[in-house]
């Protein structure tokens, strides 16, 4: 094949490439007035079904906002959803965050994990975008003294105190083990956990690690057998809590395992099988049915995508309202604008009533606790209620 | 001491499995001076295919040990095919090309089969059903699962079934010659390309072995879950000695233990200053230094530069 006649195809695909970005560029269609939401999650890689599951949240949002018609600045607001692929990976997470200012989003609900959302949320600060994650707990994530980052989640501060308290004082344990994938969500979260041990009395008896890829976990797990714990904690996801238990059950190690919301998904459920049974692990927020309209989302939800909520579908949904809200309020759709309304808004969402505190995280949030009890998630109590049932 | 042995026995369940897939790498290399970069995908096909033939199977209510069997040689059978093909179209058009195209090519098939099996079988981690007796026994204080004995077993099987085709068939006599020059053997009157294709076929029906006892040992199989095996099963082949196949099982089972060791005793050892995470470290620390002093790897040959 000549240059010529490779060059004239490839040049032909550019150009309908083009044409096709300088339309999606145009403001204004109509009278209408267009609103770009990025969404960013892992939609490809090993994390991949829970940024698919975070995407379907904010589409839902924005396929809802524009059946029912949002007037903003005397124009009918027309959303449109940007979703990107982070690949859960913090140096592609800066690309895309780049990619989505270049684009002119108007906000951004994301990124899935802390080890994306901190990087990313220097670019969306420097542009004065705002951004929202529905999944990073990381404490470090609004820590950074930036106005534009929030969360609609409690973070890892919070739940690694809910999970060392109910270790120590519910489980009675008093030789702890602790395991991380050496993610910022999974490090940041037994970190705090391991301070909340230390607080109580009880003994750190081995601190050991593992990488967010890996599967096989025996020589870590024999090694922390020969320290005898009576509990094990996992800071890191289903994926890897999965073939975790079933190997220290192979090697005959018998302790109470213990994740953190990483864990506490139907995912874990299904991939386990038995071998769950008695996992506790912990999710920032309510059961979903204790939520304020929980069990009339997921019933949208499963209706529309023909799957299960995997975790965080509902926070990415309210994610994207609370944002839409504080654009209605502001009566504007620019950042610079609408910024200051989002920081002191208040808005009803699926998971909670909705406000931040002066760093972005979310005012009041709570913690579950739960464990697999005859192949189901079981809530245990929510740290800011009486207990629903004792632990087992 | 007891967790002593135990270590010794994580390490050559995993190194069985590193070994298994390093032979397929090695293979390839021999003959074609080649690195399959596509092959780690391949099992993962084979896991995948094996998945949905075993669901369908039980689905019909087959009994599960024949449901393994039937998933685990139609999985063969794909693989085989699958590996014919990326011969056919990503390495054979370009066998006279330099050799970093062909790497390319590689690389690519890679991305092509990983995005396939993702659009096929879904982003979704697979529950692998577990087919085969979970019992477990005790081994010098050790504990080894009847799933970890049999991965072994097919291990040795499988490396010693090679070795006899190799050094005492026509086919593996057909595959040395090619190895040691592809156009005198053509002269010879052996036919190169059906050698060549023979040996992808090979590889990948090996391949697809390993991605099902794999997933088997481990309950979960996902269409990512070649590109980590590859790269470690390729970091065995090149510390035996690529091109080798006793060196393609002494790197797998070594490789298998040193991670197992170093994770296991890392922190202790060190008082705490590296901790587990220095693991895959420790394992290309060792690399390393055995191409320091052994650049062909530990049973490679000192050969010029092949052409």
């Amino acid at each position: 094949m000549s240059i010529n006649q490779l060059f004239l195809p490839v040049a032909l695909l550019c150009a309908v490439a083009c044409a096709a970005c300088d339309k999606s560029k145009t403001p204004t269609a109509g009278g209408e007035l267009t609103v770009r939401i990025g969404s960013v999650a892992p939609l490809t890689g090993p994390q991949a079904h829970f940024g698919k599951d975070n995407e379907n949240g904010a589409r839902m949002a924005i396929e809802d906002a524009n059946a029912r018609g949002v007037i903003i600045a005397g124009h009918k607001a027309h959303f449109e959803l940007l979703s990107e692929d982070d690949q859960a990976d913090p140096k592609t997470a800066t690309i895309v965050a780049q990619k989505l200012v270049d684009a002119k989003v108007n906000g951004v609900v994301g990124h899935f994990n802390s080890g994306t959302s901190i990087p990313a949320s220097k670019i969306y600060s420097d542009n004065g975008i705002p951004q929202i994650s529905p999944s990073a707990t990381a404490v470090s994530y609004t820590a950074q003294n930036i106005k534009t980052a929030f969360r609609v989640i409690a973070n890892d501060s919070q739940q690694g105190k809910a999970l060392g308290e109910f270790s120590t004082n519910t489980l009675a344990a008093k030789r702890i083990a602790v395991i991380d994938d050496r993610s910022a969500y999974g490090q940041g979260l037994a970190d705090e956990f391991i301070k909340s041990i230390q607080a109580s009395g009880a003994q750190i008896v081995a601190r050991e690690f593992t990488t967010d890829k890996a599967i096989d976990f025996t020589a870590v797990l024999t090694s922390i057998k020969s320290k005898r714990p009576d509990l094990l904690f996992f800071g890191g996801i289903d994926t890897q809590g999965v073939p975790m238990v079933k190997q220290l059950k192979a090697l005959g190690l018998n302790v109470k395992f213990v994740m953190g919301d990483g864990g506490q998904t139907p995912k874990l459920l299904d991939l386990a099988g038995s071998a769950a049974e008695g996992v506790y692990a912990s999710l920032p927020g309510r059961p979903l049915e204790k939520m304020p309209s929980g069990q009339s989302f997921a019933q949208r939800y499963e209706a529309k995508y023909k799957q299960h909520i995997q975790l965080y579908a509902p926070y990415c949904y309210d994610a994207v309202n609370v944002m839409i809200a504080a654009m209605q309020k502001a009566d504007s759709i620019d950042p610079a604008k609408y910024l200051p309304e989002l920081a002191k808004i208040t808005h009803g969402g699926v998971t909670a009533s909705i406000s931040f505190d002066p760093k972005g995280d979310i005012k009041n949030g709570v913690v579950t606790l739960y464990q697999v009890q005859s192949g189901k998630w079981h809530p245990l109590y929510t740290t800011d209620a009486e207990a629903l049932t004792p632990a087992h | 001491m007891d967790t002593f042995f135990q270590q010794i026995i994580n390490g050559l369940v995993q190194g069985s499995v590193y070994a298994m897939v390093a032979l397929g790498y090695t293979m390839v290399y021999g003959i074609l001076g080649l690195i399959n970069f596509a092959h780690g995908e391949v099992v993962m096909v084979g896991a995948m295919v094996a998945l949905s033939v075993i669901q369908l199977s039980i689905s019909y209510g087959l009994p599960p040990i024949l449901a393994l069997l039937i998933g685990l040689m139609v999985s063969i059978a794909a693989c085989m095919a699958l590996g014919y093909s990326i011969e056919r179209v990503a390495y054979r058009p370009l066998r006279k090309a330099p050799r970093l195209a062909p790497l390319i090519t590689a690389i690519g098939v890679s991305m092509v089969l990983q995005t396939l099996a993702m659009i096929i079988w879904g982003r979704e981690y697979h529950a692998f059903p577990s087919l085969l007796p979970n019992g477990s026994h005790v081994l010098f204080g050790a504990i080894i699962t009847e799933v970890q004995i049999l991965i072994i077993l097919v291990a040795l099987a499988m490396m010693g079934g090679l070795l006899l085709l190799v050094h005492r068939t026509r086919l593996g006599r057909a595959m040395r010659a090619v190895a040691e020059d592809p156009s005198i053997a053509t002269l010879m009157g052996v036919n190169t390309n059906s050698v060549i294709s023979t040996t992808f076929m090979l590889g990948s029906g090996l391949a697809a072995t390993a991605g099902v006892m794999i997933s088997a040992n481990y309950g979960i199989a996902h269409y990512y879950m070649g590109s980590v095996l590859g790269l470690k099963a390729f970091t065995a082949a090149v510390l035996g000695g690529i091109g080798n196949m006793y060196g393609a099982m002494v790197g797998g089972l070594l490789l298998g233990l040193i991670e197992s060791l170093g994770a296991g005793y890392i922190g202790d050892l060190s008082g705490g200053f590296l901790g587990s995470h220095y693991q895959d470290v420790f394992s290309f620390f060792v690399l390393i230094s055995v191409l320091i002093f052994r650049p062909s790897g530990l049973l490679g040959e000192r050969v010029a530069e092949r052409s």
